[in-house]
């Protein structure tokens, strides 16, 4: 297969799966918190790295995703400590991300990592590095992301209804005997294994960006949480494939350029979502007042 | 010990000593008020979103000018807070979630032009590279002069302001009964808090600017009640993480300033987390134990009393719950 399908395979499948588990931290208001995690699993991922030298394993992803549980563990402590919330996140996102950096920085030479591919990755590289499974052979990163994907799709299913109830209603969640705690700390997990698995491959920017943005333009198109969720995959796979031609026509950075498609996407569902974009709302005002 | 001569026989080393200094002290001073404004982690946005403003600037003057890169990194940092603003007010989506998009569509984009530029082979477009994390020894006189000048404007302003700012972030409907223009007041704080942004952009990056706004306030606040004492903190804590981040920093040249000022940062917050007076976690767990203790203490005490008394005898001496 060539490369291009390769990239876009990779983009779409990290769009798809960081929009699919994005929604729901939209719906608990939590969507910095995605964007925290997705930058504190850095130190994460410096230190599986040097305890196991290699970059391709389970056990990086274990780690990593064990610091995600972890920061939004102490961002609940400091908030129960009487830290407000927002700063709470703050501190401990740029601390871990800080020391993350400082990590990469000094021992550059030692790793293949670099401070720039931390923060765009090198989806273009991501053909170059196959691995075979089960006799079939694919590049390492959409295993891995597929692998993630998969997963995320068991869980959501699994827990559907649970998820639900906590997103729209969690006084009511707790008060109909559902482990909230439990349900967070899963969430938080699920959000800590996609951020891991794409990080490398595609960088932290794109990763925040298809945590956020193809669910919020999801969440601007219908009222019920199933079509948000497929939703959210489709415009994640629109935007990845959009951003993969305009970064092919321009020659700039890939997954910087399908944030910025995600972004365009956003716009119009913001501008023209027929039931809550900004210019239908005005069209509807303007029928009201004539009819009146 | 070579290294610190060094640093203070080197005027240009000092110079980004003092760049570091003043950036610390606005930021810490700005950031207590986006605390209390519990926009915190709107920093965050502008601090990435001034990324294309930088780009946009090179790619019109092609090559590297510092003012037009302020000037281009305020005008997106602006425009990404009105963006924030807006599509909270036009539709249903909530603050925490149209901050990540301003932020990650407005960096997304940055990096989009800083590719743009690097394929273009722009001979130093290396100048670029430097705010993304930060290089402080890249801040030459000019630069440094003009961030005192910043820096100067905004303290006055906060010192001339600052019963209408604490006002504004304790009790604004409050202010607006009493006559103050708190919209303008509010959209001032902004641009301030955009200002400093700005300013601290080529030391610390524009990836963990934000830190600097959030952690000095936030280990300021552990020490004191009163907002004017803390503003104080707050500054002095900046001004401490920046110099020595910048210091530490300058024995590694690999090493970018911006992540070494802001663990600097963080190593006084933990600090005062754990040992401010009051409200510090050692005095707190403390004075539980204490607590604890002499609960214990009347539990046993009352015990004895009773054992000495028969049930349903005389009446026991009072006090007894």
């Amino acid at each position: 297969m060539s490369h291009g399908l390769w990239i876009i395979i990779t983009g779409s499948l990290v769009a798809a799966s960081c929009g699919f588990v994005g929604c729901f931290l939209i719906l608990r208001r939590m969507a910095m918190l995605g964007d925290a995690i997705s930058h504190a699993v850095l130190p994460g991922i410096v230190i599986a790295f040097f305890l196991s030298n290699s970059t391709d394993n389970v056990f990086m992803l274990m780690g990593a995703t064990v610091i995600g549980v972890l920061t939004a563990f102490f961002i609940q402590t400091l908030h129960t400590a009487g830290v407000q919330e927002d700063a709470a996140i703050g501190v401990v996102f740029t601390s871990l991300f800080a020391i993350g950096v400082v990590l990469v920085s000094l021992f550059a030479s030692d790793i293949h990592l670099d401070v720039q591919h931390v923060l765009y990755g090198e989806i273009a590289y991501v053909p170059w590095d196959m691995a075979t499974l089960a006799g079939v052979e694919m590049p390492r990163a959409v295993w891995m992301i597929s692998g993630v994907f998969a997963l995320s799709l068991l869980i959501v299913g699994l827990f559907y209804k649970e998820l639900k109830l906590v997103s729209f209603d969690a006084q009511m969640a707790a008060a109909a005997g559902i482990p909230v705690v439990f349900i967070h700390y899963l969430l938080m997990a699920l959000v800590s294994m996609n951020t891991v698995a794409a990080f490398e491959s595609v960088g932290a920017i794109l990763v925040v960006a298809m945590l956020v943005v193809p669910g919020a333009a999801a969440y601007l198109l219908t009222d019920r949480l199933g079509a948000m969720l497929g939703l959210s995959i489709v415009f994640g796979i629109v935007s990845a494939c959009a951003g993969y031609i305009i970064a092919v026509y321009f020659d700039v950075s890939i997954s910087g350029a399908m944030t910025t498609s995600a972004g365009l996407l956003f716009m119009l569902c913001f501008l023209f979502s027929p039931r809550y974009g900004v210019v239908s709302r005005v069209l509807e005002q303007r029928r009201l007042k004539k009819a009146t | 010990m070579d290294f610190l001569l060094s640093v203070i026989q080197d005027p240009n080393a000092r110079w980004v000593i003092a760049g570091c200094f003043l950036l610390g002290i606005s930021s810490g001073v700005l950031g207590c008020f986006a605390f209390l404004r519990k926009q915190s982690l709107m920093g965050d946005v502008i601090a990435h979103a001034a990324l294309p403003g930088i780009c946009l600037a090179f790619m019109l003057q092609g090559e590297k000018n510092t003012m037009l890169f302020m000037l281009g990194a305020l005008g997106t940092g602006l425009l990404g807070t009105w963006c924030v603003h807006s599509i909270v007010r036009h539709s249903r989506i909530k603050s925490d979630t149209a901050l990540g998009i301003v932020l990650s569509v407005f960096f997304g984009f940055g990096t989009v032009l800083l590719t743009g530029i690097a394929q273009t082979g722009a001979a130093n477009q290396s100048g670029l590279d430097a705010f993304l994390f930060g290089k402080a020894a890249s801040l030459v006189q000019a630069d440094v002069s003009m961030m005192a000048t910043t820096a100067g404007i905004l303290l006055v302003l906060v010192l001339l302001l600052f019963k209408e700012f604490k006002l504004l972030c304790f009790d604004s409907n409050f202010g607006r009964g009493l006559g103050f223009p708190m919209g303008i007041l509010d959209a001032m704080v902004m641009l301030m808090i955009v200002l400093t942004v700005v300013i601290g952009l080529q030391a610390v990056g524009v990836v963990l600017m934000s830190a600097m706004l959030i952690i000095p306030p936030l280990a300021a606040r552990y020490w004191t009640e009163k907002l004017s004492r803390m503003v104080l903190i707050s500054g002095i804590f900046g001004a401490i993480s920046g110099v020595f981040g910048t210091i530490i920093s300058g024995f590694v040249p690999k090493l970018s300033t911006g992540p070494v000022i802001v663990l600097a940062a963080a190593v006084l917050f933990l600090f005062s987390m754990l040992a401010a007076p009051r409200r510090g976690l050692i005095v707190r767990q403390v004075e539980r134990m204490r607590v604890r203790r002499r609960v214990a203490e009347e539990r046993a005490s009352r015990e004895a009393e009773r054992a000495r008394v028969p049930y349903g005898g005389a009446v026991s001496k009072g006090g007894d719950a």
